[in-house]
């Protein structure tokens, strides 16, 4: 699929057949959906027409964010932005959970501006507090538990993004539009 | 209850994990060879996807607070296998090393009843759900145990001494050099000591790569084969991650992943390529 947004609508189209259990597992990703069936469902049919068809947005949820993160320094250089700057349009833009992955609850999340679109760092961090929000490549994401990490981090929220225990446990999931506010 | 006399270096409660949650990035888990947790269940008339005990290569000790029936399968030990046996209360359960394989399955009448988290009992090295590993003096609540099993022994399947795992190349086996192609279907590649319940990690030769930039991350299956930058291919088991940014350039065929999931350090796995479809 040509990105992340087609990627997600072809998952969004193939959800019905999970509900009805004609598919075990369907796992979006950046470009790619998996799915996995026994047997396969006539896949081409299904899709077709996907592509042009609307999607039906996700439910939005807001993020506070304190933008006190120790790379916004790096970001604000890698961009050529003032550090103001960064932060203002990170949290001026709109986003939507692509896919997760790398834990649970971790979402990564189109949207981002392009002029905010950094490499990851050279060295990752061996350990990157719960509730970091980051950035590398084309996607944002807040980090559900303390973990090792190799995203730009730009701030932090009190959110809860992952809670075993809660019914949904993930704050985010594919499909869900999010701001970050200050 | 069970009181844990001896943990042993990796002993993890199991069931049959968490499928059809990995779009939340939560991976599938369960036993490793789940179809020996399967019949273990089923020998002592549990369901099938009952929580019993998976065992890493040197076993553990049990003490079994009330009599309980149980069964062993995967991995042979020094015990009775495939056979449900009767520990009494008071009793003590040594699953030892294994004499072949890796990974030895124990079933107990009625299940372990552990907290189960996501609809499942199963630990997750990955993520880090469910109960920790077993460490000494643990101790695990029993459920209650329903009627005796109809069975009274199994067949256990062999351990291969050198498996052969059916291998479908793709979804991206465009990254494979010509030559890693053949050396796949030819060469044998030695399990690394450093495998886990993630993936095996296979060592011998390094499969060139016809490119070797990053994907943008794709969904991981279970069976997968990984090839990172260093060419050494990663073949993913019950705890892998759900997405990944290496490509994965060819599935092994799901009845083949026990035996690979059963392959300690050491043992020489191959490849057989199969035709798709």
């Amino acid at each position: 699929m040509a990105d992340a947004a087609e990627a997600r609508a072809v998952y969004a189209a193939l959800l019905p057949l999970r509900d009805a259990g004609r598919i075990t597992e369907l796992v979006p990703a950046a470009r790619t959906v998996l799915v996995e069936a026994d047997p396969l469902p006539d896949l081409p049919a299904l899709l077709a027409g996907v592509r042009a068809g609307p999607v039906v947005p996700g439910r939005t949820v807001e993020i506070a964010v304190t933008y006190d993160g120790p790379d916004l320094a790096e970001v604000a250089r890698l961009t050529g932005l003032a550090v103001a700057e960064v932060v203002r349009r990170h949290a001026a833009a709109e986003y939507v959970v692509a896919f997760s992955g790398f834990a649970p609850g971790f979402g990564y999340l189109t949207g981002l501006p392009a002029e905010l679109h950094v490499p990851r760092r050279d060295t990752p961090r061996t350990a990157v507090p719960a509730g970091s929000v980051a950035v590398a490549g084309e996607f944002t994401g807040v980090y559900p538990r303390r973990s090792p990490g190799g995203w730009q981090l730009l701030g932090r929220t009190a959110a809860v993004l992952w809670d075993a225990e809660r019914e949904p446990p993930a704050l985010l999931v594919p499909g869900t539009r999010v701001r970050f506010t200050r | 209850m069970i009181t844990v006399l001896r943990a042993g270096p990796l002993t993890t409660v199991q069931d049959l994990g968490r499928p059809g949650l990995a779009q939340l990035g939560v991976p599938r888990s369960g036993a490793a060879d789940l179809p020996a947790l399967r019949l273990a269940n089923r020998l002592v008339g549990n369901p099938e996807g009952a929580a019993g005990l998976e065992t890493t290569l040197l076993g553990c000790a049990l003490r079994f607070g009330t009599g309980r029936w149980v069964a062993l399968t995967g991995a042979p030990v020094p015990a009775p296998m495939g056979v449900p046996f009767r520990v009494p209360a008071g009793g003590t359960l040594e699953i030892g090393t294994a004499l072949a394989g890796l990974r030895t399955y124990l079933a107990v009448g009625g299940g372990l009843a552990v907290p189960a988290t996501l609809g499942s009992r199963s630990t997750d090295l990955l993520s880090g759900l469910g109960p920790a590993p077993l460490r000494d003096g643990d101790t695990l609540p029993l459920g209650d145990p329903g009627p005796p099993a109809a069975v009274d022994a199994v067949p256990l399947p062999p351990v291969a001494a050198e498996p052969v795992l059916r291998l479908r190349f793709g979804p991206r086996d465009d990254r494979l050099a010509p030559a890693a192609r053949r050396m796949l279907a030819a060469e044998a590649f030695p399990v690394s000591p450093d495998s886990d319940r993630i993936g095996v990690r296979l060592a011998g030769p390094a499969l060139p790569r016809s490119r070797t930039d990053e994907l943008p991350s794709e969904p991981i299956v279970l069976g997968s084969v990984q090839l990172p930058p260093d060419g050494r291919p990663v073949l993913f088991l019950a705890d892998h991650p759900t997405t990944g940014g290496y490509p994965v350039v060819g599935v092994v065929h799901p009845a083949d992943v026990p035996a690979a999931a059963q392959a300690r350090p050491g043992t020489r796995l191959r490849f057989r390529p199969v035709p798709p479809g």
